[in-house]
This record gives C-alpha cells, structure tokens and sequence, in this order.
C-alpha cells in the first residue's frame, strides 16, 4: 500500500521533471529572442530600418557614426555561397559515391572520418587557414593571374594583396559544412527502398542512370535539406572567418571582390560587442544586427525542416 | 551463337520477332550458391515463347532465384555463384560478351512488391524509353497512352498522367509497373509473385491482364498461389528444395502428375 504511493509519486515527479525540461528549452528560445528585441529595438532611436539595410557605410565610432549594413549583409553572403558553390557539388558527390558506389567496407571507414571533420573546433579551421589555407589559395591565384590570358580585371582580381579574403574564408567554410551534407545526403540516399533501384535496373538502366534518374529524385527532399543546413551552418559560423576573411567592412567590388577581404555580419557582432560601451546607439545596433542573423538562421532552418518533414512522406 | 546478335555489345538491333514454335529459354544444369547455400541444383528445363509458364513450390523452393538468373538479376547479390547455361535465343545469357542492359531490356520484371518511382504516372510509364533514346514528347505521349491502354489502366489514369503514381492504389501501382515493362517492348516479362501484395479484386485484373499479354510476350510468373497457376498458365513447372521436380502441361501437372512430391504438394499436404 505504501510502496504503491512512493511509486505514485515518483511517477508524478518524473513526468514533471521530463516535462519542465520540455518547457524550458522552448522558454529559453523565446527568452532570448525577447532579450534581442529589447536592445535591438533602441537601435531605431539612432538609424531607420532603411538606412540600416540599404546603407553602404558601415562607420560605428566616427562622428557622426554611419550603420550602414550593407557591407556586412553581402560579406556574409559572399562567403556563404562561394563556399556552398565548393561544398555542395563535392558533398552531393561523395554522398552518392558513399551511398551508392562505395563498398560497404569503405563506407563504414569513409562516413565517420567526414563527420570527424565536423568536430573538429571552428578556431582551428581558423588556425590552418590563418598558418597555410591562406597563403597557398594567394599563391595558387597570383599564379593562376600571371598563367591566364584573361581580361585585366580578372588579372587584378586575381592579384591577391592578402591571403584574407572572401575566398579563404569560403574554402574553410566549405570544409566545414561538408560533413553535414554529405552526412545528411547520405543518410537520405540510403534510405531509398531497394525496390527502387531494382526496378530502374530490370528496365535496362545502368548503375549511373538508377542514380541520376530514379536514386537522386528520390532522395532529393533530404539532399535539399542537407544543403540548407549547410546555408545555416556556413551563415552562423563565425570564429573561422574572424580569423581569416580579413575584417574590412567595405561592400565587395562585383568584380574582385571575392580576393579582397570582407567581413561578415557574424565577425562584426564578434569583434566589436567587447568593445562598445553598453546602452549606446552602437551596442543597440549590434543587436539588431544579430536580430538580423538571427532571422536568417531561423528561415533557413525552417525550410530545411519542411522539406524533410515533407519527404518524409514521399515513401 | 549468330543466331540472337541483337544481344551482343554495339551489335545492330535485330528484329525481335519471336518464332513461337521454339523455345525462348533453355536452361542446362543451371545452378546458383549463396554462400555456400545451393539455392538451384541443376536446373535443365526449355520454357516455350507466347506462352504463360508458372512456377509454384513452397517459399524458399528457388522459383524466383530461377526467374532472376533470366534476366540476370541476381549478379548484383554478394557471394552468388551460378554456374551452367542459360540460352536465350540461341545465345547463352551468361556469356562474357553479352550485354546485360540489353538483355534487361529484352527481359523485362515485375516485382512483388509494386515498385512505381516518386514520379508522376507519365514519368514512370516513359522512364525506359527515354532511357533508351526516346526523347520526342509526342513519341512519349503514344507509347505513354498504348501501354497504359495495354496495361488496363488508361482509363483510370488518363486524367491524372500529372500526378504522383505513388497515390496510386496497390493493384493500380502494379498494372503501372506492367505497362512500364510494356513500353521498352520487352520480348519476355518475368513477374516475381506479382499479386501476393493485392487484394483479390486487383488480382483479378492482373490475371486477366496476363492471359492478354500471352499473345505478344513469353510470360514466366512465379507464384505460391496454385490457382493462379492453374488459371492463367499453359505450361507449370514444381520446385522443391532448389530442384526442378516436375515441369508439363498445366493441366498434365495438375490433374495427373507425374512424381509423387508433386502431388504431394498439389493435395496440400505440405507447403
């Protein structure tokens, strides 16, 4: 009788525990949204949304300070796709060869090492670019500018006067997100029923043309959501490209602009909050700046979750 | 072995024409290992062209193994080793210059399982054509709407050739798969226990579809549904513990046959 009350109330205790965790985390998430809006929303006292979006100087300590976002939205967006134009072509390339080609036996070795690389801390993706990364790709484009009978503009672009640039950054920031779109490609690829294969097969297919026209289709709902994490990964990432992009908030140039250093939205906010006095217009306006962020990462992730919630039906 | 050249690599196609009073398919001491499982012992049988032959036995029997070594299916398997001839037309499937894409065209599958791709019922219906050259979209529209018409399932389809095919219903998504066979013209089509996953009205449609299809294809179905083998073959062949028992006339196999184990079976004594 009595050792059926403890038991009671030990259950009772358990389901609060496992729910007040529940709870929190979605607690925490609005907390901090809602610490973002109550200093991100000063930031207006100062700067309009406009001026913040469209503006191209990005000047917080001179006198009159300029917040000019543009700069930093497009430095972010320079090295995100550069880097997504190097990372989504080798994942989706080694998911299939993984999923499809591969024997079992290097499959089991191959996946975990390319998820290893993920683990690996962001500062010391930071570090090999700052020490080698860096230096090579300047070398490799000065050489590549000298080589090339191309047009002038391409020869100064090439002409790198720093090893950080966009384009360091983006090579690092492809090694990272690599490991979860192959990863996440894979798992996709591979949970293609069999059926599938066996029948493009029996009509006479060849292996590449199961994967291109019946395996890839298939799977392409979770092969577009590994690439979206991808975009969410490679837009939040910010010690690496502190490190190695070069910190220069200028807008890139059309033309050379992915040689020359730039500095994303997160480096921004990483750099300068240590240093600005508390409550200023500056310290609001980085904020906002990460309200900004913030929303990105959060569409971004927003779509890669439908479209895997929504493939998840398609078989 | 110049008998059958549209089998060889980068031959010229030959016209597949089929002789019907020959046989398509010869096996000598056909026989397969898993492992070290011998799944087939030295099968010699000769299965009859623009004919429906059935295969029967227990589950594990080695009906399908044999189906799948027609049109070489089973390749793909680890640690499977076949050994004896499979002739096809003259020409021994399993000869090193044999093209296995163009055997698989000349001999189509149906699986057990309805196996429509995640694309539209027209996607389906033209992925072997296109895979084979046809890239015309009126080319496609005809072949598209003559096996979807050979296959019974025109009507039911012909308003919504747009949609997924995987909204399809079971017996719907088979017939799909039958007219995707249908329109690389295969010249055999191997069905692997087609109706086990129907209801008995959808198998209804495909047994009447098979008995239509003998006039043009050289049919070989396997299935552990005697009556359907009684109802839709000419010719039924009894497997038992990998070994080919018995193999006659359907009415001969069923109304007097010849070993003991057949019988056995037939009765329902066992299996």
């Amino acid at each position: 009788m009595k050792l059926r009350r403890i038991g009671r109330v030990l259950e009772w205790a358990i389901e609060l525990v496992i729910r007040s965790c529940g709870v929190a985390s979605v607690v925490f998430v609005i907390l901090i949204l809602a610490f973002l809006l109550r200093n991100a929303l000063p930031a207006f006292n100062s700067v309009s949304l406009g001026e913040a979006l469209g503006g191209r100087l990005w000047r917080p300590t001179s006198n009159p300070p300029q917040f000019g976002f543009l700069p930093l939205i497009l430095g972010s967006a320079l090295v995100t796709v550069g880097s997504l134009l190097i990372s989504v072509p080798i994942g989706i390339g080694a998911a299939v060869f993984l999923a499809e080609v591969a024997p079992r036996r290097v499959r089991e070795i191959a996946k975990p090492i390319v998820e290893l690389l993920g683990a690996v801390p962001s500062v010391v993706f930071g570090f090999v670019g700052l020490m080698l990364v860096g230096a090579w790709i300047q070398r490799a484009s000065r050489a590549a500018g000298d080589a090339l009978p191309g047009p002038d503009w391409l020869k100064t672009a090439l002409n790198m006067p720093s090893s950080m640039a966009a384009i360091t950054g983006a090579v690092l920031l492809a090694l990272m997100t690599l490991p979860t779109i192959v990863s996440i490609a894979e798992d996709a690829l591979d949970s293609v029923p069999e059926r599938f294969r066996q029948g493009s097969l029996a009509l006479g297919a060849t292996r590449w043309q199961t994967i291109r026209g019946v395996t890839i289709p298939a799977a392409r709902s979770g092969i577009m959501a590994s690439v979206m994490l991808g975009v969410g990964r490679a837009v939040g990432e910010t010690m690496t490209v502190l490190m190695v992009t070069g910190n220069a908030a200028v807008v890139p140039s059309l033309t050379t602009g992915l040689f020359r250093p730039v500095r994303t939205m997160t480096a921004t906010i990483a750099a300068e909050m240590g240093e600005t006095a508390h409550q200023t217009p500056h310290f609001h306006v980085l904020f906002l700046l990460g309200l900004l962020l913030f929303l990105i990462t959060f569409c971004v992730n927003t779509t890669a979750d439908i479209i895997t919630h929504r493939g998840r039906h398609e078989h | 072995m110049a008998t059958a050249p549209g089998l060889m690599v980068g031959s010229v196609d030959a016209d597949p024409v089929s002789d019907c009073r020959c046989a398509k398919f010869e096996t000598h001491g056909l026989t397969v290992h898993y492992g070290g499982f011998e799944a087939l012992k030295a099968v010699d049988v000769a299965i009859g062209s623009c004919e429906v032959t059935a295969l029967i036995g227990p589950s594990g029997c080695g009906k399908s193994t044999f189906l799948r070594c027609l049109n070489r299916m089973n390749d793909m398997i680890d640690g499977v080793r076949i050994s004896g001839q499979v002739v096809m037309d003259g020409q021994d499937v399993y000869d090193r210059r044999v093209d296995v894409v163009e055997l698989r065209k000349r001999v189509g599958m149906v699986f057990q399982q309805p196996n429509p791709f995640p694309m539209s019922i027209f996607d389906n219906v033209a992925y072997g054509p296109r895979l084979h050259g046809t890239r015309k979209m009126s080319d496609l529209e005809v072949i598209v709407e003559r096996t979807l018409r050979e296959a019974a399932l025109w009507d039911e389809v012909k308003d919504k050739l747009r949609q997924s095919a995987l909204a399809l219903s079971g017996g719907q998504q088979q017939r799909l798969c039958i007219a995707r066979v249908m329109a690389v013209q295969p010249e055999v089509i191997l069905m692997d226990e087609p109706c086990s996953a129907l209801d008995p009205n959808a198998t209804f449609r495909i047994e009447e579809l098979m008995l239509s299809l003998r006039e043009n294809y050289t049919v070989i179905i396997v299935t552990h549904n005697m009556y359907q083998a009684a109802r839709c073959s000419q010719k039924t062949g009894f497997f038992l513990l990998g070994e080919l028992v018995e193999f006659g006339d359907t009415e001969q196999v069923f109304q007097a046959p010849a070993d003991r184990r057949t019988e056995d079976y037939i009765r329902g004594r066992f299996g």
